[in-house]
């Protein structure tokens, strides 16, 4: 959806977050980085979110049900921080997204961009390519018939 | 009145050692993974979610594994769940306008922008049984074929009501009051109160349950508060959810929900001062539910009668008490269910009560015939 090499920090908060907890967990086990030794600024938690919706699509807001999300932050040793919060209950999927924020401020962030971003980025990218050429598929034109002669 | 029972505890623990082997069923039939139930049950498992209204697919599939398919039960154990969660937050209001959609479809206009996309339908199949399904062993699918495919973007399509929003020919809709669309009213966190606003009115319908909201919804159709729809839009897909970090200080998306969206296009009012305008009622649910959220649209624009100036017809979809206060599943059959609970010394009162009265029948003839 966005491209790896613009990202700023909300939207590979964003694209780690909205990607599948496995596969930022095989990215991240093949990218070669070591874990950073850490402290938690905040150890990993599983809490609701309240989700959002709006009378008529654009009236006011309304609360429509909960989501679960893990959230935690972290800090690098050298004091840069990392922060997540993702869709589930998979605390590891927080930890990793946490590490990678924090990663992203510094020297690995080329290297991440490039092993982890740009292949999540990718993957979601083709996803919804991939619907949208599916629901084009079942595109339909309706004809209205003519009643009677006239 | 119930009163506490004591004992039974053997009986009791029996019980659910039968239940925990009836749930299992045939060991010889391979138990369900959660993953068959989340992939193969994804409408029973978004209809746990809406109900229950708390987007996890992975809970909802557990929660019906563990109930044996008893939807309301399953929605149950995930109420009971979600007080066990802190609340971390709300979410911005989602954009449905921006949403990838599988499914989008308008009965009102032919040749939408954006197109008539029927998605993943039960329309317009024969509602014949598929006994290729009953098989044993169904073939497994050919990784190399491929599925039908066109010409598309991810773009999103615009909302079909904004036309005629844009005419002017659709009621607006109204500017919501900046303190309610700061922090909207929330039954899970204080009690309704009555008269509800529409913000409060809408997220009890959006968790309420979906057999009811049908019911209701047809006896408008049917002529108690009739209110003439057209399914203006309904649309199917996924949209992100994005939150307010308060220790960043700017907003990030968090995850993505699937949501089912239905915008009604209703019977129109005017007056001498003001020209005809169509109304419009509201539907959004999780997960794919179209009856839900169609049968919501329609309660939602039925109990909007007192706003557009319309009158009670005294039909039940216009009465918001007997709407919200018995939409809810979970308190319904937990009131109703438990009066198969033990209620003997209730009942023993009743019992000598109408002992007595039968008594005293039976005594007084008697006593007349001898004066």
């Amino acid at each position: 959806m966005c491209d790896s090499a613009e990202m700023d920090r909300t939207e590979w908060m964003g694209l780690l977050a909205r990607a599948p907890a496995a596969e930022v967990a095989r990215l991240w086990a093949e990218c070669g980085l070591p874990e950073p030794a850490h402290d938690w600024l905040r150890p990993p938690e599983t809490g609701a979110v309240m989700v959002r919706g709006r009378a008529g699509a654009t009236g006011a807001p309304f609360n429509l049900g909960e989501m679960t999300v893990t959230r935690c932050a972290l800090r690098l040793a050298d004091g840069r921080d990392g922060h997540a919060w993702v869709q589930g209950r998979d605390k590891a999927h927080a930890r990793r997204a946490a590490l990678a924020d924090a990663l992203m401020q510094g020297a690995e962030a080329d290297h991440l961009r490039a092993a982890l971003l740009a292949p999540l980025a990718e993957a979601e990218a083709e996803g919804r390519a991939a619907l949208a050429r599916r629901a084009a598929a079942t595109k339909v034109e309706f004809f209205t018939l003519m009643r009677g002669d006239s | 009145m119930y009163v506490a029972v004591k004992g039974g505890e053997r009986a009791i623990d029996a019980a659910h050692d039968w239940l925990a082997e009836a749930r299992r069923g045939d060991p010889g039939v391979a138990g369900l993974t959660l993953a068959q139930i989340r992939e193969q049950l994804a409408l029973t498992v978004a209809r746990v979610m809406a109900e229950g209204a708390l987007y996890d697919p992975d809970l909802a599939a557990l929660a019906i594994k563990q109930t044996r398919g008893d939807l309301i039960e399953a929605i149950f154990l995930i109420r009971a769940y979600k007080t066990t969660l802190p609340r971390l937050g709300a979410a911005r209001p989602v954009e449905t306008g921006a949403m990838l959609c599988a499914r989008r479809i308008s009965a009102t206009f032919k040749d939408v922008p954006g197109g008539q996309i029927l998605g993943p339908t039960f329309d317009y199949t024969h509602r014949l049984l598929d006994f290729a399904l009953a098989a044993e062993g169904e073939a497994p699918a050919d990784p190399n074929a491929e599925s039908p495919q066109a010409e598309g973007e991810p773009r999103p399509v615009p909302h079909v009501l904004g036309y005629l929003d844009r005419e002017g020919v659709i009621q607006p809709e109204p500017a919501p009051e900046p303190e309610s669309a700061a922090r909207p009213p929330d039954l899970t966190r204080q009690p309704m109160e009555l008269p509800a606003d529409r913000p409060l009115r809408l997220q009890a319908l959006a968790r309420g349950d979906e057999g009811f909201l049908l019911g209701l919804a047809y006896s408008s159709q049917r002529g108690y508060g009739r209110n003439h729809p057209f399914v203006g839009e309904l649309r199917i897909g996924m949209v992100a959810v994005e939150v307010d970090i308060p220790e960043l200080g700017f907003a990030v998306e968090i995850g993505t929900v699937e949501l089912t969206e239905c915008e009604t296009v209703n019977q129109f009012a005017g007056s001498k001062t003001e020209p005809a305008q169509f109304t419009r009622g509201y539907g959004l649910v999780f997960g794919q539910s179209e009856r839900k959220a169609i049968a919501m649209a329609l309660v939602d624009r039925a109990l909007r009668w007192q706003e557009l100036g319309e009158d009670d017809t005294g039909a039940p979809i216009q009465d918001e008490e007997f709407v919200l206060m018995h939409a809810d599943n979970v308190q319904a059959t937990g009131f109703l269910e438990h009066i198969k609970l033990p209620h003997y010394v209730d009942f023993q009162s009743e019992l000598e009560l109408v002992r007595r009265l039968r008594r005293e029948a039976a005594e007084s003839p008697r006593k007349d015939a001898a004066e």
